[in-house]
């Protein structure tokens, strides 16, 4: 926590449980959630909507607790995408590095459990994700992408819908909670 | 400084996670280069797994239908229905077979008879990220594809190659946001810059408004983009008015309407034509040829033999035979009158071929000699009296060596404007 965390936030209740998985844990969902990205959407076409790096991304942030494993995995798993993707390495790399980072700061403040909070907050990384991502290609490398905000919205609320029994299978995979 | 770091030791984190993608960014911007190492391994270990994907799926698909399908067939316990349900999943399977032959066949011919040198490729997989307009191809460098080719399907352009790895490519669809190409209208010869806009459709941009545009008329590549050879179809324009700077046409890219499973990486490209349009439908007038002449009275059929048409030669060309067939000279006889009620006279002074009529001709005069007028045998059987009147006048020529209008030989045929 840093002193402009807890000036932020000084009277909300903090919730300092954090899980704990197998190493083997980190790499397989994310890696199966990028394949599936990249070959799903061949087949069924309307799945391409489904962000699901960045959903595993916002998983193990907020169990982790860390703002610093937080964005470490954001990290990794952005950059795995890029190196599958377009654009040039580092543009959903920063992006989820980001959304790592606050996610799991967010995380300390409430009770990552509760199904309604991770459904609006799936909702909200997905906005924040596609909105970075949007100002990464506009301002870094200078493509002229629209945002298309009701479909983004609409995305981000089939990618929360998503994202609870998503969450609920990755809860298997926790070895021990501290 | 290590309390200062230990103290913002999150932010510190972020901050250079952050900075060293920023960096790692900006020189691929920079530098206009890639950091293949990365691309390449990653793209390396996935590129198997996508392949035997995309094996069992187009091998073994049908296979499983088949089973999952027998399955709940026989815990039904149902012959009819599960002999029609065979049936059906049958004729699905055959029906996407034959639609997976002719594709390849399909692809197969335009590639023989393509001019460009061409790689067939399977797609395999698309990239990351919604809404994402890449897919990767099952032929990579090792193949001799490379960064730059154009991708196509006989229907038309898809897109190009926007990175080759050994063992596959990456190819970027004319829809995605950055994608362009030099495109010309078939018909107007209007020419612009082709555009993806991240839907399905491109746009296409620097049209002035003053230039004019059909809705459905086709675009052409240019080849100027050094990317797509010349000649290549791109699509019809769906949507055109004019806007603030210029035209604002949106097209629907004709090679990405029926999906892709393959497609041609254009190796070694060769520009070709762009084809005329095709001909509009024909508003020329046809006009009938005159009928072959009737046996029924020897005066229109002499008529018709001396080349009188009208009904004023007829009935001049009939009152002549009349007087010859009394003896009377019109003009040379004086003080006898030619009677017109009575009939004409077979054998009558004058008569050619007197006395020779046949007693089925009783007009009198006599039919035109065989092989000079024969009996009207069909609409082709014209007077050779009237071999003008056959003609056919033809339009000019269409580009694509098609006439447009031809019309059947004994019709005369002539635009209305021209008559």
């Amino acid at each position: 926590m840093t002193g402009i965390d807890d000036r932020l936030l000084p009277d909300l209740p903090v919730k300092s449980k954090v899980s704990r998985f197998r190493p083997v844990a980190y790499i397989v969902p994310p890696l199966i959630a990028i394949l599936f990205q990249v070959y799903v959407p061949r087949f069924v076409d309307f799945l391409s909507y489904l962000e699901l790096p960045l959903l595993v991304t916002v998983y193990f942030a907020l169990m982790r607790r860390q703002p610093v494993a937080g964005a470490v995995i954001g990290s990794a798993i952005g950059l795995v995408q890029d190196s599958l993707s377009q654009h040039p390495l580092g543009l959903f790399g920063i992006v989820k590095t980001l959304v790592g980072y606050f996610a799991a700061s967010i995380s300390q403040r409430f009770d990552v459990e509760n199904v309604a909070l991770r459904f609006i907050l799936s909702f909200f990384f997905f906005l924040f994700n596609q909105f970075f991502a949007w100002v990464l290609e506009r301002g870094l490398l200078g493509q002229a992408v629209e945002l298309q905000v009701p479909q983004t919205i609409i995305f981000g609320f089939l990618n929360a819908v998503v994202a609870v029994p998503l969450f609920m299978v990755l809860d298997r995979l926790k070895t021990e909670e501290m | 400084m290590e309390s200062f770091l230990s103290r913002y030791r999150n932010l510190s984190v972020l901050l250079l996670l952050v900075v060293g993608q920023l960096m790692l960014l900006a020189y691929q911007v920079k530098a206009r280069e890639d950091v293949p190492l990365i691309r390449v391994w990653a793209v390396t270990a996935v590129t198997p797994l996508a392949k035997s994907i995309e094996w069992v799926r187009s091998g073994g698909g049908g296979f499983f239908k088949n089973y999952v399908f027998l399955q709940a067939a026989e815990t039904e316990n149902q012959r009819l229905k599960r002999e029609v349900g065979e049936l059906r999943l049958k004729n699905q399977l055959l029906t996407s077979e034959i639609q997976t032959a002719d594709r390849a066949k399909v692809l197969a011919e335009f590639r023989a008879h393509a001019p460009s040198k061409t790689l067939p490729v399977r797609v395999i997989g698309t990239g990351t990220g919604a809404n994402s307009r890449v897919v990767y191809v099952d032929r990579g460098s090792a193949d001799g594809v490379k960064r730059g080719m154009a991708a196509i399907v006989p229907e038309g352009i898809v897109g190009r190659v926007i990175a080759a790895y050994p063992t596959a490519a990456l190819v970027q669809l004319i829809t995605e946001p950055g994608s362009i190409a030099g495109v010309v209208s078939q018909k107007n010869k209007v020419r612009g810059t082709l555009k993806g806009n991240g839907a399905d459709t491109c746009v296409v941009d620097y049209v002035q408004n003053q230039e004019k545009l059909d809705m459905g008329e086709w675009f052409y590549t240019t080849g100027a983009d050094r990317v797509f050879p010349k000649g290549l179809p791109v699509g019809q324009v769906k949507m055109v008015r004019d806007g603030r700077t210029g035209k604002e046409i949106v097209i629907s890219p004709s090679g990405l309407l029926a999906g892709i499973d393959e497609m041609l990486i254009v190796i070694d490209g060769v520009h070709g034509l762009i084809p005329e349009p095709a001909a509009p439908a024909s508003t020329e007038v046809s006009i009938l040829a005159a009928p072959p002449a009737e046996g029924g009275t020897g005066v229109e059929a002499a008529s018709s033999q001396s080349g009188s048409l009208t009904d004023a030669d007829r009935l001049k060309e009939k009152y002549r035979k009349i007087g010859e067939s009394q003896g009377i000279d019109f003009g040379g006889t004086k003080g006898r009158v030619v009677d017109f009620n009575k009939p004409v006279t077979p054998g009558a002074p004058g008569q050619p071929g007197a006395g020779q009529a046949g007693a089925g001709q009783a007009g009198g005069v006599q039919p035109p000699a065989a092989g000079s007028v024969k009996p009207a045998a069909g609409g082709a059987q014209t007077a050779p009296a009237q071999p003008a009147a056959t003609g056919t006048v033809k339009p000019p020529q269409t580009g694509s060596g098609q006439p447009a209008g031809v019309k059947p030989p004994a019709a005369r045929t002539a635009e209305p404007g021209k008559q």
